[in-house]
């Protein structure tokens, strides 16, 4: 990876820091609550397309947490596997149960639109090595939200069955994926900076694009906005079991070779 | 050895790692596949290798890379860094030609020019790799490795997979 160019204080480093580890902390928690439908779909080519999906997620987070190895040396395992809940900074939004199937399309299209909008404005960042990373990942995602895209209208225009789901799940989803705009501590300064995207910014393209195929295209009603969020140091209570298994193996065998 | 290294050139490190598979689509090799960017030989003789993934979250990367190293060390060099680079980043339009072929005899369709636009919903022009019908359906935006879709050809029935454009 390019060498950056920018110096970076060290308040910026530390909120860069804290910024890469959140990005990849939704990938991790996102790409395990997708894993969770592996050998359990609803038909094979979807167990696949979503197993794809939380492989590329976790791809993104590898790449992440590269970035700040190359800040302060540590190692992506040891932070994926080694760290407790309250350590995380994962969003509320990504913890929640998989739910049925019309959540987890649901939840996994809210994501990639945000993700796919703060990628395309993260390759404009003046830090060289994530403009790097995002215009690696931004390919992959476009993937995603065509896939989850089509499955949400799929199941909005589907039976009154599976309409009363994608709606029961909009209504559920729709108080928490205001967490995905939560900034870190110091965000601020990197945006100011051109470093990281505006949040402020991107978020308008997503309602853009997301709020017209949900509303017109789809026939959904979206429910009212949620209350003012807390920040991610603020966990669900379902963090803590998807922690547990998740890193269990890694625990048990801490000094196996290959991770 | 001191013989061996004085012959090591930039030509036969290309030469060796044209034979390194791709460890999920064997027929092509990591030089058909674009991802070897860069070969740097050092006054030392130390080899430098430059490569980029083709995704991300490739579970054959490492493989990949100890590959890589593994053919250069065959050659005599006597140290060898494989690096990797994510700019630019990989592109399915940097699958060589004679590449194509081979992975439509393996059986899957080789990738459509990639755009760099932003959002399509619009699939790509596939062609069935067995029988040359665009007469197919994606039966599967996803495939088995993460640079595969699943399609089927209504024309001669056969299913295949195809690579995504990127």
């Amino acid at each position: 990876m390019t060498a950056p160019t920018t110096i970076l204080s060290a308040v910026q480093q530390a909120a860069l820091i804290r910024k890469l580890t959140a990005l990849a902390d939704d990938e991790i928690i996102l790409a395990q609550r997708g894993g969770e439908w592996t050998g359990h779909a609803p038909i094979l080519e979807e167990d696949i397309a979503l197993a794809n999906i939380a492989q590329d997620e976790l791809g993104h987070a590898g790449m992440y947490l590269e970035l700040r190895r190359a800040l302060d040396g540590s190692d992506a395992d040891a932070l994926a596997f080694t760290r407790s809940a309250d350590e995380f900074s994962s969003s509320r939004f990504v913890e929640l149960p998989k739910g049925d199937w019309a959540f987890t399309m649901l939840r996994q299209y809210l994501y990639d639109a945000y993700e796919a909008l703060w990628l395309d404005a993260a390759r404009k960042s003046t830090y060289e090595p994530l403009a790097e990373v995002a215009n690696k990942a931004f390919r992959e995602e476009r993937f995603h939200l065509q896939h989850t895209a089509l499955w949400v209208e799929r199941l909005a225009l589907g039976t009154p069955e599976s309409m009363k789901r994608t709606q029961d799940a909009l209504n559920a989803l729709w108080p928490y994926v205001g967490q995905l705009w939560q900034p870190v501590e110091g965000e601020a300064g990197l945006i100011e900076a051109g470093l990281l995207p505006d949040l402020n910014a991107v978020r308008t393209r997503w309602e853009g694009l997301i709020v017209p195929h949900l509303r017109v295209q789809c026939g959904l009603i979206l429910p009212p906005g949620g209350a003012e969020q807390p920040g991610r140091d603020t966990h669900t209570e379902y963090l803590v079991p998807l922690l547990d298994e998740m890193q269990r193996v890694y625990r048990a065998h801490p000094d196996t070779p290959y991770w | 050895m001191t013989a061996i290294q004085f012959q090591l050139t930039p030509q036969a490190i290309w030469a060796a790692l044209d034979t390194v598979p791709d460890p999920e689509i064997p027929v092509v090799s990591v030089t058909d596949m674009g991802m070897v960017r860069d070969v740097q030989i050092g006054e030392d003789g130390a080899v430098t290798v430059t490569f980029t993934p083709t995704f991300s979250g490739c579970p054959a990367l490492h493989v990949i890379r100890d590959s890589i190293g593994q053919a250069v060390r065959d050659l005599g060099a006597s140290a060898v860094e494989v690096k990797s680079t994510l700019t630019p980043p990989w592109t399915t339009d940097w699958i060589k030609e004679d590449a194509r072929e081979r992975l439509r005899q393996y059986g899957i369709a080789p990738p459509a020019p990639a755009e760099d636009g932003l959002i399509q919903l619009q699939a790509d022009a596939t062609r069935c790799p067995r029988c040359a019908s665009f007469d197919v359906r994606m039966t599967g935006s996803f495939g088995p490795t993460l640079c595969k879709r699943l399609y089927v050809c209504d024309s001669c029935k056969e299913p295949f997979e195809g690579f995504k454009s990127v």
